[in-house]
């Protein structure tokens, strides 16, 4: 396949409220990721970043921030913006770049230092900016719209707020062991349900923390791979789709839905045609994964993706997490590294930390959460503003 | 003794209120697709090339898409009463337009009196004062119930 990108090197600082600037988060997973690939800085030939809006100008230019604490070589640089799907947008520019011939090995970075609590939009008074409206007029957080979806499993498919307990049950458990984790404790169905109410039917422990982290990899073309190793995992799609008008789900930021009126909804609907697009391109479908990295924002998020990936059909999510197919040891795991439950929300790394465990599964080094056999897997994400995130790893 | 405060609309423009409270979209008027907020220089039909839009007022009832509540007070730029009160955040999806929109749900409601598919109506209600003013925002109510707060 000429489509394919070789991993050669993957790298996580550990997620967390470490309290320092993003950069040094940066950093220390470029040159880990580098270390990991028996590369140098200085054989890196482009760097891509996703950006960061809550630090300042660094963070809107990070891969330049990155290029310039690794120290300048006059390496190319791209910086990207997706909302949650950042570090898709840098590991596609990455990819792009080297399928085209543009280079041979490229570096992405993402990372974050995160503020504590709620995401408020950025500061001013904006009464054209739908993210600042949404807060405005009606307090939309990001929990109100995970709220709205939990809810509806619930109205529409019979879900409970037990089933929704049991992933981040299930995820607590998966990251016990994962040294980059920020939570590493198991809990209860009966601890979760206790937890008080943030937007109902959601539980505090039901709805991911934001963090500091930062995570990389090291990309490069087959061929250069191929000189240093003889079975590099690689990236076989990567899909950056935007929804298709008109999308009739309510998401963040917006007040409304598109209206259906004079144009049909298409028969594909966004969060489905994230995936779709990813197993297009790489050839493969559903029953060829062996795991997935999905983006538990909440508990009952976890579930539309099971169904959005192709996992189940829509209305089963529940079965299969009740089955424990989902489960270390199941039929497909999903979210093995413990997920957003036990990491937290690092925004423009966590696309690219997704890509780092379903790597370190397949080369077998996911101690402690190993996936027996593991030989696929897809990653599944949705920034904001219409951004889809989906990247496909196979041997 | 409190005085009369000015009851103005918390934003120009999005809603009318003449008796009764309604939305204001905007429809294309090549395409006949419906917007709001109001869409004003291109249509957002990728198949429709208008640039001139209608401003229309959106149908004032709806069925409950799906429904969730702030339990603690949101952050600013949202101005939250102290004590803050948790309140219900709704999506309804109106027939006529097919598409759904968010509001509040007037006070005096309970997550358990919804339910998806819900017939739902717009009402006029405060979002928030200040020393001056009180501002006025579109909020839902359960068709066919009175009162709340």
């Amino acid at each position: 396949m000429q489509k394919d990108v070789a991993i050669l090197g993957v790298a996580m600082h550990p997620w967390g409220k470490w309290g320092r600037n993003f950069v040094e988060y940066g950093v220390h997973a470029a040159n880990e990721a580098l270390a990991d690939a028996g590369l140098e800085w200085k054989d890196v030939e482009l760097i891509t970043g996703g950006e960061t809006i809550r630090n300042g100008y660094p963070g809107f230019v990070s891969g330049a921030s990155f290029a310039q604490a690794l120290g300048w070589t006059g390496a190319p640089v791209m910086s990207s913006y997706g909302a949650c799907a950042s570090g898709t947008q840098a590991i596609a520019t990455a990819r792009a770049h080297i399928l085209a011939g543009l280079c041979d090995v490229a570096l992405v970075v993402g990372a974050d230092a995160a503020p504590k609590g709620f995401f408020a939009p950025a500061g001013g008074e904006r009464k054209d900016d739908p993210d600042w409206l949404r807060f405005r007029l009606l307090g939309a957080t990001n929990p109100i719209y995970f709220g709205l979806y939990a809810r509806r499993r619930m109205d529409v498919h019979g879900a409970t707020t037990k089933d929704f307990a049991r992933v981040k049950v299930k995820n607590s458990r998966h990251g016990l062991e994962n040294p980059k984790a920020r939570y590493k404790k198991a809990v209860t169905e009966e601890e979760i349900l206790a937890s008080p109410i943030v937007s109902d039917p959601l539980h505090l422990l039901e709805i991911c923390a934001t963090s500091d982290g930062g995570a990389a990899l090291v990309l490069a073309s087959m061929e250069y791979a191929r000189k240093r190793t003889t079975d590099p995992v690689k990236i076989k799609a990567v899909s950056t789709v935007t929804p298709t008008y008109p999308n009739a789900v309510i998401e963040m930021p917006n007040f409304a839905t598109d209206s259906a009126y004079a144009v049909p909804v298409p028969t594909t609907p966004f969060k489905d045609s994230i995936a779709k697009a990813a197993y297009e391109q790489a050839g493969l479908g559903p029953e060829d994964m062996s795991m997935a990295e999905v983006y538990d924002l909440s508990t009952a998020l976890e579930l539309d993706w099971y169904e959005n990936i192709g996992l189940c059909k829509q209305g089963d999510a529940e079965k299969i997490l009740n089955d424990g197919d989902t489960t270390i040891g199941g039929r497909v795991p999903v979210n093995p590294s413990g997920g957003l439950a036990c990491f937290g929300e690092a925004i423009p790394a966590q696309a690219i930390a997704q890509v780092c465990e379903l790597t370190w599964q397949l080369r077998g080094q996911a101690k402690g959460r190993q996936i027996e056999n593991a030989r696929a897997g897809i990653t599944a994400n949705q920034g904001l503003f219409g951004h889809g995130s989906s990247v496909i790893v196979a041997k | 003794m409190s005085t009369q405060k000015k009851r103005v609309p918390a934003i120009e423009g999005w809603f009318v209120a003449d008796g009764t409270v309604a939305l204001l979209g905007s429809q294309c008027t090549s395409c006949r697709s419906y917007f709001f907020p109001k869409e004003s220089f291109f249509c957002r039909n990728p198949a429709c090339q208008g640039t001139e839009f209608e401003e229309v007022p959106l149908s004032r009832r709806g069925t409950l898409w799906s429904y969730t509540n702030n339990a603690y007070p949101p952050p600013a730029p949202y101005v939250a009463p102290d004590p803050f009160v948790p309140y219900i955040v709704a999506a309804v999806e109106l027939g006529t337009e097919k598409m759904v929109v968010l509001g509040q749900v007037v006070k005096g409601f309970e997550i358990a009196d919804l339910r998806v598919g819900m017939e739902m109506e717009l009402e006029l209600d405060t979002l928030f004062e200040d020393a001056e003013n009180e501002y006025l925002v579109w909020k839902w109510r359960p068709v066919g119930t009175r009162g709340g707060a």
